[in-house]
């Protein structure tokens, strides 16, 4: 069933269905394509039709990890200079057929797009589409603004480390003076191990200072390397803990209520947890 | 002993490099939301202090002025203890000073014990 977010909401924009959700993050290298790339194959699992848009013009990554990159032909700078029309730029996944995929130009000048250009792409697949994600460069430059132009909901990622939070921070007061918040925070690459013995940031030491709201904990995870190697990112077959990590976002963007995982990694401790959460309610 | 060794516990587990982590950023973050480098602050908590001790004698010892925040909302604390006026003792009569009660340690900051 599809979310009923349809023509009835109303929007001094286009008529809108389609919900447009940015990743982010201020610091590069926390994993914020593999994110985009994870979250936007598992709402499409969920049968959910999702287009996914690289905004890092001149730095595509987005069509690697998704293991589409010998599938461009055109890319968003070609749509949105005409020489295409948008939906020659979309991308269609081998296995799951309603997640697109439109690639960012590798060789182009990072101001061919605009923020305006990137609100009517957008507009164009709202009607079309349950979800359009945009994976946002790093920095905060003009491919940041772009990104966040069109944004409904914008997820911050960001890794349990001090550089990291302080620039998801600063991402934090840009959207706050943009009007874009308030964001939700995803905190990836969490060593539970670490956490547990006090060697690293718990997700409440995060939320608890930069005092957002948290959408998802991914833990740390091998497979994670693996599936970018392969360009098949995990969510489309893995069960691993990231996987599942990535999986409860997704349910969670369509509006679900999912209780967070605990971080521990053994299973009988899991199966205990979930015992416990299905005798209380 | 049950306490001292809870304290050690307490103490090694406090003491990880998560919690100096979270300790560092807080105030990395702290400056950044006002844009005011922790130089600039040391300025400006020297400017206030001086305009109050042209009213009230302060007790310079026990002063403490720190930004902290309520959510994502910077703000200033100021303690700013006064001498009790006692007519014909000048506030820098080493004397005086010497017949203090001892400073308050609780929340005392590094600043504070510094100057000791």
């Amino acid at each position: 069933m599809r979310p009923n977010v349809g023509a009835s909401t109303s929007n001094n924009r286009a008529p809108r269905r389609a919900k447009v959700v940015t990743v982010t993050s201020g610091k590069g290298g926390v994993g914020k394509t593999t994110t985009t790339a994870n979250i936007g194959v598992a709402l499409a699992k969920l049968n959910q039709r999702v287009t996914l848009i690289d905004a890092d013009i001149g730095l595509r990554n987005l069509d690697i990890v998704m293991g589409l990159e010998n599938r461009i032909v055109y890319d968003l700078v070609d749509v949105v200079e005409g020489r295409c029309k948008l939906r020659q730029a979309m991308i269609k996944h081998k296995q799951l057929p309603e997640l697109y995929l439109i690639p960012a130009a590798q060789t182009r000048d990072k101001t061919a797009v605009s923020p305006a250009d990137m609100i009517q792409l957008t507009d164009q697949l709202r009607q079309e589409m349950d979800f359009i994600l945009i994976d946002c460069p790093a920095g905060i430059e003009r491919g940041f603004r772009n990104a966040i132009a069109p944004a409904d909901e914008v997820l911050i990622v960001t890794n349990p480390e001090v550089s990291a939070v302080r620039d998801a921070d600063r991402i934090i007061g840009l959207l706050e003076a943009e009007n874009k918040g308030p964001a939700k925070l995803i905190l990836n690459r969490v060593k539970s191990e670490m956490v547990r013995k006090g060697e690293m940031m718990s997700a409440e030491d995060v939320t608890d200072i930069l005092a957002i709201k948290l959408i998802g904990i991914v833990p740390e995870d091998d497979s994670v390397v693996s599936s970018s190697n392969a360009g098949t990112p995990l969510s489309l077959a893995d069960n691993s803990r990231a996987a599942v990590a990535f999986r409860n976002i997704a349910r969670r963007l369509m509006g679900e209520n999912v209780p967070f995982m605990p971080l521990d990694d053994s299973p009988n401790f899991l199966k205990r947890i979930s015992r416990l959460f299905a005798g209380g309610q | 002993m049950v306490g001292l060794l809870e304290r050690m516990l307490g103490r090694s587990s406090n003491k990880g490099s998560g919690s100096k982590a979270k300790e560092r950023l807080e105030f990395i973050l702290v400056h950044d939301r006002i844009n005011l480098p922790p130089e600039r602050l040391e300025e400006m908590k020297a400017e206030i202090l001086e305009v109050i001790s042209k009213y009230v004698a302060i007790d310079e010892h026990n002063v403490d002025i720190a930004l902290q925040r309520r959510d994502r909302n910077p703000l200033l604390i100021a303690e700013i203890p006064f001498h009790k006026a006692t007519e014909g003792i000048e506030k820098d009569d080493p004397d005086y000073k010497a017949e203090e009660p001892p400073p308050d340690e609780e929340g005392d900051d590094e600043e504070a014990k510094a100057t000791e």
